[in-house]
């Protein structure tokens, strides 16, 4: 497709409208700067105010909107924050606000009317953006059929509402990313429950299908306003041509930090390359035993799958930001981000996973820690992105801990964040690798820990003398989040919670080393 | 007798209305908002549609801690995108202040400023990024001056906003002399951000002959309309403020809002168009005060039983900058040291300690919790130098159950006549199952490596009414219309509490129809004049009671007419009238309210009315701080069970039990929901919520991404909250009580459930040093120094 690169040599006249489908119809967005947000939009520009702003970054949720837009498997639905959401990302989608579930006649959806009947609200102001939560949750309940009942019981199969009752732990997931400060949340929880208990309003997904398949393009798409361009390439080609003639054009992918730039900093981002429609970088792939994840895939979807083949990843899934966060945001964002807090790398460094990078020349491949040079430095050109991120799958005899400290359980960042994977040969390390987030300038591995234990019995001596070892290892900085010396001692004792798990005698079940996992 | 109106009213279908049983007031009605809230139509400041030519302003804050300002070059600003206008101090044409009690509040810094994120400069552009740009583009030369960051540092610096407060009562150096044991100690309980959901916003539109009406989210119409005719040189009656409902306010919006209502005014005046001054988040934290931090150091003398017969305390609060509520704040903190607790010989200091960061403010509880949790603290650790369950040791300590029982005064002079917490406390411990848990926490412990348990119970007794006796009053007007469609309209603002339905409530009650046909309007002071802020719990109490005397007053007008559309005339007729269900009867007659209500029209019957309130019996003496200050005592009690990691001092609250005297509940809904929601929020002020400011006294946690609030996750699995059955013994509204700020104190049993389970490192036999919030770091460094102390 390179004749869709030749039109950036006159942008301004390949500019098309952002479309997309709002309120039963194709909306059209032909003057607006391309970093203006689906908020900012919402509000000041449409006067559609239900949707509110609460902190533009993406931490509390009041902004929380519903995007569908066509995956693989047909329409795919998904919460996102609208405030840090940039307008052109919504081209060729469809875009759900709280005003949108309002049913004909006026009355309620079930989850408006299952907040209200719980006395989900009292300030109100935070509501929208839980309803929408609650909504993007239903939506997926829907889905989700009963077991097959036995079959003496057909007869009562089409009384058999197709709900699943909701276990705690999937409202809070759906929750994680709206903050209430009225209610405590328990009668939030309560509506949760409540709204699958309600006659079903059901969402017609092949009627949105029906309404998105022609605003799909074939072509880059380029939305360009005020003298800055905004480069949506479908194909791997056309993002490594447009990259290399624009090596100074902001790359983005879920907005989740660069979103922040322009509503905290306002920073003037320049031209931009959205990530999000490149297909080849939509999709996950086993080859070679190891798990290949495209740089555009969100960090939901990337979480999903690798906790198929790493269960022990499942907290750390639910711990990752909130769900509007990771629906929005990318694996392949956090690796390219390399912020010495993201809370990928360290894992990802402990499996052992690679980095593929991509340029004109073609592609670049490395250990992912190889990648981090220094504090938000990296080993990548101007012209290079992030292709993708290959994981190994689990060998026999490892064993894999990853863990996250911070204030909070949800939506919040590491003070510290710790990775271990152990071979075992017996009760000898044969091999391990530890990596940390939090601890220093870059993700980084615990080297002279790690040579202290291979080949060492994996013991509670050889367990104090690496944990002394991470005092050389690492030199963390005092900040917000914890003191250097909260950092040093906990980065020890997450070690020694890994050995507690993993130890040939008595090896401890999370519950008994894990508040969180305790009853 | 007008016989075709006698045989009218007895034609009416007999329905059968139980007059007995039909209430309005009791029912668990949802919040009057509930459906607009769900359905995004709920009109918050900023989505009022915006009038023609409406600009935005936005902040320009000080960088630094305490400076000087050499010189301020706005020449960039000015020419920046979009910019109509750049004010500074100079330009305000009033009295550049919107301190609410001491005038030490500058609207905007005039060469001084005081802490980094003080106002300096408004900037006023076309759109509200356009604004928030201009201002970054400012170059200020700034003269630096020492700063003081923290209480203790100002205490050692006497630097304080206010005179010390003192009160002392009985002879604590004589009562220290013969008590069996005595401790001492020292304690930080950290601030918290109220972190409402809606920021600040106030949009100024000007109105002919020097008007301005200011659209603001408040707590106090009244106050902002005093600051904003201040700031602009006009009189009271120029200014109206107006409030339909609050995203949140928490005491964050009582006397903060008038910064942002004044610079919004002062602008819209100057331009004479309409101007919207939104808060950004960080803008917001880094501008408005906060809960108060507080220093302690205490010392006590206890008996064998563990009966605390002498107690010294001396607080120091982190004021920030300026007095704004310090002095009322440390007021209530005095008069809450006592808790639930008798104590006969005390000595009570308090000091206002000026710090160079935000002028920290009302926040839920207002010094209440600050105060009570000092004696919880004292009182767990003297449970646990005696090796006694905290239980035994807080139930000795109770105050007396009645006038016999004596020990029933408390340190400030009032009479405690309504103690309910004996009661209250041993329904908890049963349904609680405190005593059992207890015993298999112990179980637990002793077998578990990493995770231990915790558990506490703790009390609370909270008074009611502001401190300050003339706040305690209220105006209400009620309109009923000729279709029977009332419309009410009083000095609280609803900020989510759901004061708006619970008024709405007691005029139905009172008018004997149904909630739907009373609505509630926007707070305004051309409506209501000189309101107090609706804070101190006291909303529904207060405003509740003025709309009852208003709805009342109609109510003896229409019946007055019904008796005397019958031939009746008499006192004794017209107090046999009954208005229920919609109806109103008297033996054989009845009509419908809307029918009464058209004829009583008719006839010149006045169907509207005022209504007002002050609450009796109220006094309070600042100088020797003793009197009647609280109308009653609400009361109340909560059991944690908490689970941490020693070796990362994580957490997680296990199950919570709340039992809560709300008297009888106006509404019990929206009381579990206002008894719930202070249970987290309380939760969260003692745990996660750290305010961290660095060296250079710049607030570092300033948006939700550093700020950690409660999340979803932080709602326990088992959470079990009931509210005692009680009726106030007060004359209060329906004999209800008060629930908005005392239920913040329950979740003090989450901090001491956490310090027992640190405890139980070491057998319960050191007092784990645990200030807070209790974060996982404290946590840890908490552990850390009870196995220090446990290795001798």
């Amino acid at each position: 497709m390179s004749t869709a690169i030749q039109t950036t040599a006159t942008p301004d006249a390949a500019s098309s409208p952002i479309r997309f489908f709002y309120r039963g119809a194709v909306h059209s967005v032909h003057h607006a700067a391309p970093t203006r947000t689906i908020l900012q939009h919402l509000r000041e520009d449409l006067h559609c105010t239900g949707t509110k702003e609460g902190c533009a970054e993406g931490d509390c949720g009041a902004c929380t909107v519903v995007i569908g837009e066509m995956g693989a498997n047909g329409v795919q639905m998904k919460s996102v924050n609208a405030c840090i959401q940039f307008l052109p990302t919504l081209d060729g989608k469809a875009l759900y606000t709280v005003e949108d579930l309002k049913q004909q006649d006026g009355a309620l959806h079930p989850v408006q009317q299952a907040m209200v009947e719980c006395h989900g609200s009292q300030c109100g102001f935070c509501t929208p953006g839980f309803v929408m939560s609650l909504w993007d949750l239903y939506l997926k309940n829907e889905g989700v059929q009963q077991a097959p009942l036995p079959s003496t019981a057909i007869a009562s199969v089409t009384q058999c509402p197709p709900w699943k009752p909701l276990q705690r732990k999937e409202i809070d997931v759906a929750l994680s990313g709206n903050l209430c400060r009225c209610t405590g949340y328990r009668p939030i929880i309560d509506a949760a429950h409540r709204m699958g208990e309600l006659p079903v309003v059901g969402f017609d997904r092949h009627a949105l299908q029906t309404a998105l398949e022609p605003l799909q393009r074939d072509d880059m798409f380029t939305y360009s306003h005020a003298g800055q361009h905004f480069y949506a390439p479908r194909t791997l080609q056309q993002l490594v041509d447009i990259r290399a003639s624009h090596p100074a054009a902001r790359m983005l992918a879920g907005s989740t930090d660069v979103g922040l730039w322009v509503t905290k900093q306002m920073r003037d981002l320049g031209d931009i390359i959205f990530l999000g429609q490149v297909k080849e970088l939509a999709t996950v792939k086993t080859e070679n035993a190891q798990l290949e994840i495209g740089a555009g895939v969100s960090l939901n979807d990337a979480y999903a799958a690798l906790s198929a083949h790493y269960p022990e990843l499942n907290e750390m899934w639910q711990r990752f930001a909130s769900l509007p966060i990771r629906n929005a945001g990318t694996l392949g964002g956090n690796v390219a981000n390399g912020s010495p807090i993201g809370d990928s790398p360290p894992w990802l460094i402990a499996l052992g996973a690679e980095v593929v990078l991509r340029g004109p020349a073609g592609q670049r491949i490395m250990p992912l820690e190889a990648l981090y040079l220094d504090y938000m430095k990296k080993d990548m050109q101007p012209d290079e992105f992030v292709e993708s991120v290959r994981v190994p799958l689990p060998r026999a005899g490892m064993q894999f801990r990853t863990y996250k400290l911070a204030k909070r359980f949800d939506q919040d960042i590491s003070a510290v964040c710790a990775a271990f994977s152990v071979v075992l040969d017996g009760n000898l390390v044969e091999s391990v690798r530890i990596a940390f987030g939090g601890m220093a300038a870059t993700p980084k591995r615990a080297a002279k820990a790690e040579a202290a234990l291979v080949g060492q019995p994996w013991d509670e001596v050889r367990l104090q003398a690496a944990m002394a070892l991470l005092a050389e290892d690492f030199a963390p900085l005092s900040d917000m989040r914890a003191s250097s010396v909260y950092r040093m001692k906990t980065a020890q004792n997450l070690l020694r919670r890994c050995w507690l798990e993993t130890r040939i005698d008595a090896p401890l079940r999370p519950d008994q080393v894990n508040a969180f996992a305790c009853a | 007798m007008n016989t075709q109106t006698d045989a009218f009213l007895k034609d009416q279908p007999a329905t059968p209305v139980d007059v007995a049983q039909w209430a309005e007031v009791g029912q668990s009605h949802p919040h009057e908002s509930a459906a607009l809230h769900v359905l995004g139509e709920a009109t918050y400041t900023d989505d009022i549609p915006e009038a023609q030519g409406t600009l935005h302003a936005a902040l320009g804050l000080s960088q630094k801690a305490h400076a000087r300002v050499r010189a301020i070059n706005l020449d960039a600003v000015r020419a920046a995108t979009g910019v109509v206008a750049v004010y500074v101090a100079s330009d305000i044409p009033g009295t550049n202040d919107c301190g609410p009690i001491i005038h030490d509040d500058p609207i905007l810094a005039d060469g001084l400023v005081q802490y980094v994120g003080q106002p300096i400069f408004v900037v006023v552009a076309d759109s509200h990024d356009n604004a928030r740009r201009a201002v970054r583009k400012v170059v200020v030369d700034y003269e630096e001056l020492p700063a003081i960051l923290t209480p203790q540092a100002a205490h050692a610096a006497r630097s304080y906003v206010l005179p010390p407060m003192h009160l002392a009562r009985g002879d604590v150096e004589s009562a220290f002399a013969i008590a069996a044991h005595k401790l001492s100690g020292e304690l930080l309980v950290g601030g918290q951000e109220q972190f409402y959901l809606e920021g600040q916003i106030s949009y100024a539109i000007p109105k002919e002959g020097n008007g301005m009406l200011v659209q603001c989210s408040t707590q106090h119409p009244s106050e902002m309309q005093h600051v904003v005719a201040h700031a602009l040189g006009l009189h009271a009656h120029n200014v109206v403020v107006e409030c339909r409902r609050m995203g949140g306010g928490f005491g964050g919006k009582e006397s903060q809002s008038a910064l942002w209502a004044a610079v919004a005014a002062i602008s819209a005046q100057k331009l004479k168009r309409p101007v919207k001054l939104r808060a950004d988040r960080d803008d917001d934290m880094m501008v408005t005060g906060k809960r108060h931090c507080f220093h302690y150091e205490y010392e006590v003398g206890y008996d064998n039983d563990g009966r605390i017969v002498g107690a010294r305390v001396q607080m120091v609060s982190r004021a920030g900058y300026s007095a704004d509520l310090s002095a009322p704040v440390a007021t209530r903190a005095v008069c809450h040291f006592d808790n639930a607790y008798y104590l006969s010989d005390v000595d009570i200091r308090a000091m206002c300690g000026k710090t160079n960061t935000q002028s920290n403010t009302a926040f839920r509880g207002f010094g209440g919790p600050q105060g009570a949790i000092a004696i919880e603290y004292i009182l767990d650790e003297i449970a646990r130098n005696l090796g006694r369950d905290g239980l035994d040791i807080r139930r000795i300590n109770f105050y007396g159950r009645n006038e016999s029982e004596g020990r029933n005064v408390t340190q400030y002079g009032q009479i405690v006549v309504d103690n309910i917490i004996h009661e209250l406390v041993d329904e908890l411990e049963v349904s609680s199952a405190y005593r059992q848990r207890r015993a298999e926490i112990n179980a637990y412990n002793a077998s578990s490596l990493v995770l231990k348990k915790g558990l506490a119970l703790t009390p609370v007794k909270f008074g009611i009414a502001f401190n300050v006796t003339h706040l305690n009053q209220a105006g209400a007007l009620v309109h009923v219309y000729t279709d029977g469609s009332v419309l009410v309209n009083h000095g609280g603002t609803e900020m989510g509490q759901g004061v708006n339905t619970k008024v709405a409530q007691v005029v139905a009650h009172e008018l004997g129809i149904p909630l739907a046909l009373v609505r509630v309007t926007a707070t305004d002071t051309s409506k209501i004049a000189n309101t107090s802020a609706t804070a101190a719990s006291t909303g529904a109490d207060l405003n509740g009671k003025a709309a009852q005397n208003a709805a009342n007053k109609i109510r003896q007008r229409l019946a007055e007419f019904f008796v005397t559309l019958f031939g009746g005339d008499n006192s004794a007729d017209i107090t046999a009238v009954t208005f229920a269900a919609g109806m109103i009867q008297m033996g054989e007659y009845s009509i419908s309210f809307p029918d009464l209500v058209q004829k009583a029209y008719m006839a010149r019957v006045q169907l509207w009315s005022d209504g007002f309130y002050a609450t009796p019996g109220l006094y309070w003496d600042s100088k020797t701080m003793t009197g009647h200050p609280f109308s009653y005592f609400a009361y109340g009690a909560s059991v944690s069970e908490v689970v941490i990691d020693t070796l990362t001092g994580e957490w997680k609250l296990l199950r919570a039990d709340a039992l809560y005297d709300a008297g009888a509940s106006l509404n019990p809904a929206l009381d579990i929901g206002q008894v719930e929601g202070a249970f987290i929020q309380g939760m969260g002020w003692l745990t996660t919520e750290e305010l961290w400011w660095n060296k250079d006294g710049k607030l570092m946690t300033h948006a939700p991404s550093t700020y950690k609030i409660p999340a979803i996750s932080d709602c326990p699995q088992d959470f079990r909250v009931s509210l005692f059955k009680n009726r106030n013994v007060e004359d209060s509204i329906h004999r209800s009580k008060a629930v908005g700020e005392p239920p913040l104190l329950l979740p003090f049993s989450v901090f001491f459930a956490i310090r027992d389970a640190i405890a139980s490192v070491a057998d319960h036999r050191y007092n784990p040093p645990l200030n807070a919030p209790a974060t996982s770091e404290a946590i840890l460094q908490a552990i850390t120094a009870v196995e220090a102390m446990a290795a001798g």
